[in-house]
């Protein structure tokens, strides 16, 4: 992937999309995903971050983390829109699976039917699977 | 992991000395770091560089992340206005770079993706 | 009777396999990311509140359920919550402990 960008023209945009599946604390996939998406914000590619099955947890607000001893990483989401990353899409079936609705989470997102994330996941130049 | 001691401040610090314990930091661990090492500021700490300082701790405590140089570089910007918010300042103010020097000195991690 | 813990609820097939294994008069402790199965109103409730019909005792962690977003008071009516302290109460409780990863 790097060596693509490096020869790449420069101007030239990418789409990624980064595929968030797993709730965060349980395993280390969530905050892996999100410190590369910090990092690579810095390349000025076109990111999108998606959310499905257990990722939506991921954006649940009130985290409260002091009683497990570990960082609740998820004021971070809200620092994405100054990193330049704006698209983020919540997959409508997980999200009614957990009983939840957008407003359950910490920052606005855009929910989309499984018809359209998957014209979405298409679309993409790279995905990145977490 | 080592210790920094200076002054009467005595922090555990990692090898490339940032606060190993965020919850250690006191204005008094600032200036000490300010005070040594390589990268210390002649003369200590002025109310432009606490202004910064001040600024990380409160990003940090909002958002849980240290900002790469680019976005703290905006949001100083947007707070404080464009005659601050650009490079040449911050450097004017950290040499060693407004994100690895100034983090350190606010007692917060290493800017994610810095290296 | 046994201590069942359970680490997951929507992936892979931990709590399916808990729950089809555990006996009437057992105990089955949700903890990490199988606390989100205690929570009210989840494609899961059926399942949970089936187990509780057939006699098995259901607990959730507390300290994990907070950390995800949840409070107490959003877990489903039965499944009783429990501190760390609970946890080792319910582990000295029981004969023996098995944990479905």
């Amino acid at each position: 992937m790097s060596e693509e960008m490096m020869d790449d023209e420069e101007g030239v945009i990418k789409k990624f999309m980064y595929v968030n599946r797993k709730a965060p604390y349980g395993s280390i996939y969530a905050l892996e995903s999100l410190e590369v998406v910090l990092i690579g914000a810095a390349f000025d590619q076109d990111v999108s971050l998606a959310f499905i099955d257990d990722g939506v947890y991921q954006l649940m607000k009130g985290q409260r983390t002091s009683g497990i001893g570990m960082k609740d990483f998820s004021p971070t989401y809200r620092a994405l829109e100054m990193y330049d990353v704006e698209k983020l899409y919540v997959d409508q079936d997980s999200l009614a699976a957990r009983n939840l609705t957008a407003d359950d989470l910490i920052v606005p997102v855009e929910v989309l039917s499984s018809a359209e994330m998957a014209d979405l996941m298409e679309d993409q130049d790279v995905v990145l699977s977490f | 992991m080592p210790m920094f001691e200076q002054g009467g401040v005595s922090v555990e610090v990692d090898e490339e000395g940032y606060l190993v314990n965020l919850n250690d930091w006191t204005p008094e661990v600032a200036t000490a770091f300010a005070a040594t090492g390589d990268d210390k500021i002649e003369g200590g700490l002025t109310s432009e560089h606490w202004e910064i300082i001040n600024f990380l701790r409160k990003y940090y405590e909002e958002y849980q992340i240290a900002p790469a140089v680019r976005v703290l570089t905006k949001a100083i910007g947007k707070k404080m206005g464009a005659d601050k918010g650009n490079s040449k300042y911050l450097y004017s103010l950290f040499q060693y770079g407004p994100g690895k020097q100034a983090c350190r000195y606010a007692g917060l991690p290493k800017p994610t993706g810095c290296i | 009777m046994l201590l069942h813990t359970v680490n997951k609820s929507f992936e892979r097939n931990s709590l399916d396999a808990c729950l089809r294994l555990a006996k009437a008069g057992s105990t089955v402790l949700l903890i990490e990311d199988g606390v989100y199965a205690a929570v009210q109103g989840t494609c899961l409730e059926g399942k949970l509140k089936q187990a509780m019909d057939t006699g098995i005792n259901l607990c959730v962690l507390a300290p994990d359920l907070l950390a995800r977003g949840f409070a107490t008071d959003k877990v489903i009516a039965g499944i009783n919550a429990v501190d760390y302290a609970g946890f080792v109460q319910l582990a000295a409780d029981h004969s023996s402990v098995q944990s479905w990863l």
